[in-house]
């Protein structure tokens, strides 16, 4: 006798908790581990899982056990070809094969680093861990907008549609039971009983008793419905305000003759940390592409990224081009509106005022947050730190004055491998003020 | 039986599975094993899983279900990375102790392979289990499931309760002192009250009996007998010296709360649950391997095989009884599986075909000619120690060429102490022998007395045998654990058995009393 169970289909990941304890408890090596290792990828492969080597520091299991050096030892071991007893043997290098061969394998870890494999969503959950969204001034706004509902118990009104059957028969045969209305078997029965009486014809006083029986019990029956109005529950639902969950992205760029292939990739970067950090704090990220010369306009990804244009650099027009999305498209009481910009920090000398003026009183109100990306050429100097120094642009100087109170953030980046630390210090939990809360 | 004689149409052919293939293997399997053999099993239940499925299995040490903890998921991490990088391969079974008696098969694995699994695992290990002593005395396959599930749902409700980081702790600590926390032998049964007063009653009896009144003129010592010394009052109090430290701390520690108690006591039964495997490694795997061999070859010869299926099965059997000679880079100690199936193929040998040197070593069971019965007496009498030091044959040692080499440490180099010659086969199965001995390869560490009216340090003692001592930071990491439960000072002395001489104090003090209070 014997039984064949499939558990092929039973859920996987039954160790999936105890990998989470696992996680939790290597998180700092983890940690480590995972920003060396995206130090080294490109920002494309950033968002796989990978092999990650850690020290065993923290996740040792020490147990009694009697040292493997020093002592007197014995070995049995197989494969005798040239020894007589009472031969000498040299001892065979520590962990080689060899007679030794038994002791040295049984520390597998030694000091040895620990290595395995972590998840895509394991490692952007590492990487993007300490991370916050900066929630600034429109939080409150941004809460109120829509209405979930739920299931909220029951109610005793309602549409048709919600009735809740269990419910209304629960209430419905407690109450029949407790006025004592009769049920249809003791009619069937009351009725049987009279057709035999009435058929046989003897005794005539239980007939009449039984007449008397059931036409009371009808009676009954009428007077006590089967459904009361009293017994009717509908299911209740009920409404919470949803936080907006979602997010839309602005990507701007100057493609302007004077930014270079090199500009545009630490651009590229930039928005692909900022796309990926979005989306994991929101259910749905929108982006919104739109390149400005002298003149701007929305494009698609590619023709963002890689076809070429020609032309002077009116900054205001990108702005004025995202002021009118934002009015078509994304109504900031409904949508989280991030903002990347990144130039070189060109911009006719006659613009800047409007580019201020459009900053101050159309852009940066409905955004949560713009972050102003200088991109420098390979090899400058990243030496004017945030701008100081008689390098300062037309755009930055701009900016600068703006002042917005934190809404407006801005770094300069000439290296590719800035911008990850950049990235990190604009969204860095302390930076962020308050814990702000999440909204996903 | 008349059976053997005619052949029978191959059960199967094809790689590919199904369950009408399984049943009909496992009813040809059963009639071999539990008709000719003599096997005697618990109930099969076979689980069809797959690979992930199976390395899950592997980081919960192989049971179905078991309590979470981090150390099993850096298992998984490790045996999964492995695994994908193929640098190692899965078990193609695992089997557990219990009644019915559970064993995995994994859907990747062609028909033969599930044949030879349910040789090997449904019929070898399960009748090991069933019947080894070892495993009769130390565990209950009856309920072990049902322990595991209430060990999970404890240790589930004491994380919401108390805290993911407070479990995590006192899982720790009772991870490192796991191996001290089985015991060894049956323990003395507390007294109790009505056997007491029987007993009372019988020495009362006993004196009116023999009441001689000579006895009241016979001057005694001043003084009375010798009086116990405090520290033998309180060791006997304590019940010391204990070996068992987990079982020590559960009952004894000052501070610990009633859950975590619980704990170190659920660890400590998954503890003495697995004691028995550990050790019967050889026996284990020399039983399951020559089941699997001698049910398969026997449905060969009787055409319920095919050729093909046969030289697949017997291509997975030499890969696992492939034993490396010490100079070759595969090398990794002994093989138990190997050992484990030689002996077992000795031992029938020896009780059928038995030479003259055989008939003078075991002059028992040479020739005896029930090889069956033969093995499975060892089987249910013997463990590893024993086992090897019973019937390891020079036949044996000469064909794995078995050497024993001796080192001392204060020696310049090593000695070859004995081979496989005359002068030798003793000394080498001895050694060997010894190999296996848990509680020769096993740190002897006992709890022998507690400063009650002081500062209540507690006072292990390891006994050093050899000179060989503890890993000292591994030590002072689980003597940092024992503190953290004991909740005071702990000091381990670790002194010659011979002599007694004090070789190396380690002092530890509690970081975090996990008691509180």
């Amino acid at each position: 006798m014997f039984t064949i169970v499939d558990r092929r289909l039973n859920p996987s990941g039954k160790s999936l908790a105890n990998r989470q304890r696992f996680l939790r408890r290597a998180k700092e090596q983890v940690m480590r581990a995972v920003r060396d290792a995206s130090a080294k990828r490109g920002i494309r492969d950033i968002d796989m899982g990978g092999d990650i080597a850690i020290s065993p520091d923290g996740i040792r299991e020490p147990t009694l056990r009697r040292s493997s050096t020093g002592g007197q030892r014995d070995y049995v071991v197989p494969g005798n070809k040239e020894f007589l007893s009472g031969d000498k043997i040299k001892r065979p290098p520590q962990g080689g094969g060899g007679a030794g061969g038994n002791q040295g394998s049984d520390d597998g870890d030694g000091q040895d680093e620990f290595r395995f494999v972590l998840s895509r969503e394991e490692f952007i959950d590492l990487f993007l861990e300490d991370l916050e969204l900066p929630d600034l001034a429109k939080r409150k706004l941004a809460v109120t907008d829509a209405m979930d509902w739920h299931r909220g118990g029951y109610s005793v009104a309602g549409s048709p549609t919600n009735l809740n059957l269990v419910r209304t028969m629960r209430n419905s045969l407690a109450r029949r039971m407790a006025l004592h209305r009769p049920t249809g078997d003791e009619i069937k029965a009351l009725r049987q009983e009279i057709d035999d009486l009435e058929r046989t014809g003897r005794d005539r006083e239980r007939l009449e008793q039984a007449r008397l029986e059931l036409s009371e019990a009808l009676k009954r029956t009428q007077r006590i419905p089967y459904i009361d109005p009293v017994d009717v529950r509908y299911n209740r639902f009920a409404a919470t305000p949803r936080p907006a969950a979602q997010a839309v992205m602005f990507c701007l760029m100057d493609v302007s003759g004077s930014m270079t292939e090199h500009m545009k990739d630490l651009a590229k970067r930039f928005y692909m940390l900022l796309y990926l950090f979005l989306s994991r704090r929101y259910k749905h990220v929108d982006v919104v592409f739109i390149r400005h010369t002298h003149r701007a306009a929305e494009v698609d990804e590619e023709t963002f990224f890689y076809s070429a244009e020609t032309g002077g650099t009116v900054v205001s027009t990108a702005l004025e081009e995202m002021a009118r999305v934002i009015k078509e498209r994304y109504p900031p009481a409904e949508w989280n509106i991030y903002a990347a910009q990144a130039s070189d920090g060109d911009n006719a000398l006659s613009d800047n005022t409007k580019t201020a003026q459009l900053m101050t009183d159309a852009i940066l109100p409905d955004c949560q947050y713009y972050a102003y990306l200088e991109v420098g050429q390979e090899g400058m100097m990243p030496g004017l730190p945030y701008g100081g120094g008689p390098r300062e642009t037309d755009l930055w100087r701009t900016y600068k004055q703006i002042n917005a109170g934190g809404a407006l953030a801005m770094r300069r980046v000439t290296e590719r491998k800035e911008i990850y630390p950049v990235f990190r210090e604009l969204f860095a939990k302390d930076k962020a003020g308050q814990p702000a809360e999440v909204r996903a | 039986m008349t059976l053997t004689a005619f052949e029978t149409a191959p059960l199967y052919t094809g790689a590919d599975w199904d369950y009408d293939k399984v049943r009909r293997v496992y009813d040809a399997i059963e009639k071999v094993a539990l008709g000719e053999m003599g096997l005697d099993c618990y109930t099969n239940q076979i689980e069809v899983i797959t690979s992930e499925q199976m390395l899950d299995a592997y980081s919960s040490i192989g049971m179905p279900l078991f309590y979470k903890h981090w150390s099993f998921g850096k298992h998984f991490a490790r045996d999964e990375a492995m695994y994908r990088k193929g640098q190692r391969g899965l078990a193609y079974e695992i089997v557990i102790n219990s009644n019915p008696c559970i064993s995995y098969i994994m859907e990747e694995n062609t028909m033969t392979m599930q044949t030879l699994v349910i040789a090997h695992a449904a019929f070898g290990h399960n009748h090991f289990f069933k019947n080894n002593y070892l495993f009769q005395q130390w565990t209950d396959a009856d309920g072990i499931l049902d322990y595991l599930s209430f060990a999970k749902a404890y240790i589930t409700h004491c994380e919401e309760r108390y805290g993911h980081a407070m479990v995590e702790r006192v899982l720790d600590a009772a991870h490192a002192l796991m191996n001290h926390g089985v015991h060894r032998y049956p323990r003395r049964r507390g007294p109790d009250l009505r056997n007491e007063a029987k007993r009372a009653r019988e020495r009362l009896e006993h004196a009116e009996a023999t009441f001689n009144d000579l006895w009241r003129t016979v001057p005694t010592k001043t003084g009375g007998p010798s009086p116990l010394t405090d520290r033998d009052r309180r060791r006997t109090l304590l019940e010391l010296p204990e070996e068992n430290i987990l079982y020590f701390l559960e009952k004894k520690a000052p501070r610990l709360q009633g859950w975590q108690r619980e704990i170190l006591r659920i660890v400590r039964h998954v503890a003495q649950y697995f004691y028995p495997q550990r050790q019967t490694k050889v026996m284990n795997e020399g039983c399951a391997t020559y089941c699997h061999y001698r049910i398969l070859s026997t449905l060969h010869e009787r055409g319920a095989l095919t050729d093909g299926a046969w030289m697949e099965a017997m291509h997975s059997h030499t890969n696992v009884v492939f034993q490396p000679e010490f100079d070759d880079r595969r090398y990794g100690g002994i093989n138990p599986y190997a050992l484990g199936f030689a002996m077992m193929q000795d031992i029938e040998r020896i009780a059928t075909q038995p030479t003259q040197e055989d008939r003078y070593w075991f002059p028992d069971l040479a020739g005896r000619g029930d090889a069956m019965g033969a093995l499975r007496d060892a089987w249910t009498n013997f463990r590893d120690e024993s086992f090897i030091l019973q019937y390891l044959s020079p036949a044996l040692i000469r064909k794995f060429r078995l050497f024993h080499v001796a080192d001392d440490a204060r020696d310049p180099e090593m000695k070859v102490a004995a081979i496989h010659d005359e002068r030798g086969y003793r000394a080498v199965r001895q050694a060997l022998a010894r190999q296996y001995d848990i509680a020769w390869a096993e740190a002897d560490i006992q709890i022998v007395d507690v400063d009650l009216v002081g500062d209540r340090k507690l006072i292990l003692e390891h006994h050093v045998m050899n000179q060989i001592l503890l890993e000292e930071e591994e030590a002072r990491s689980v003597m940092q654990h024992l503190a953290d439960l004991w909740g005071y000072e702990i000091v381990l002395a670790e002194v010659e058995t011979a002599g007694g001489t004090p070789l190396r104090r380690i002092n530890v003090s509690p970081r975090v009393v996990l008691g509180g209070g």
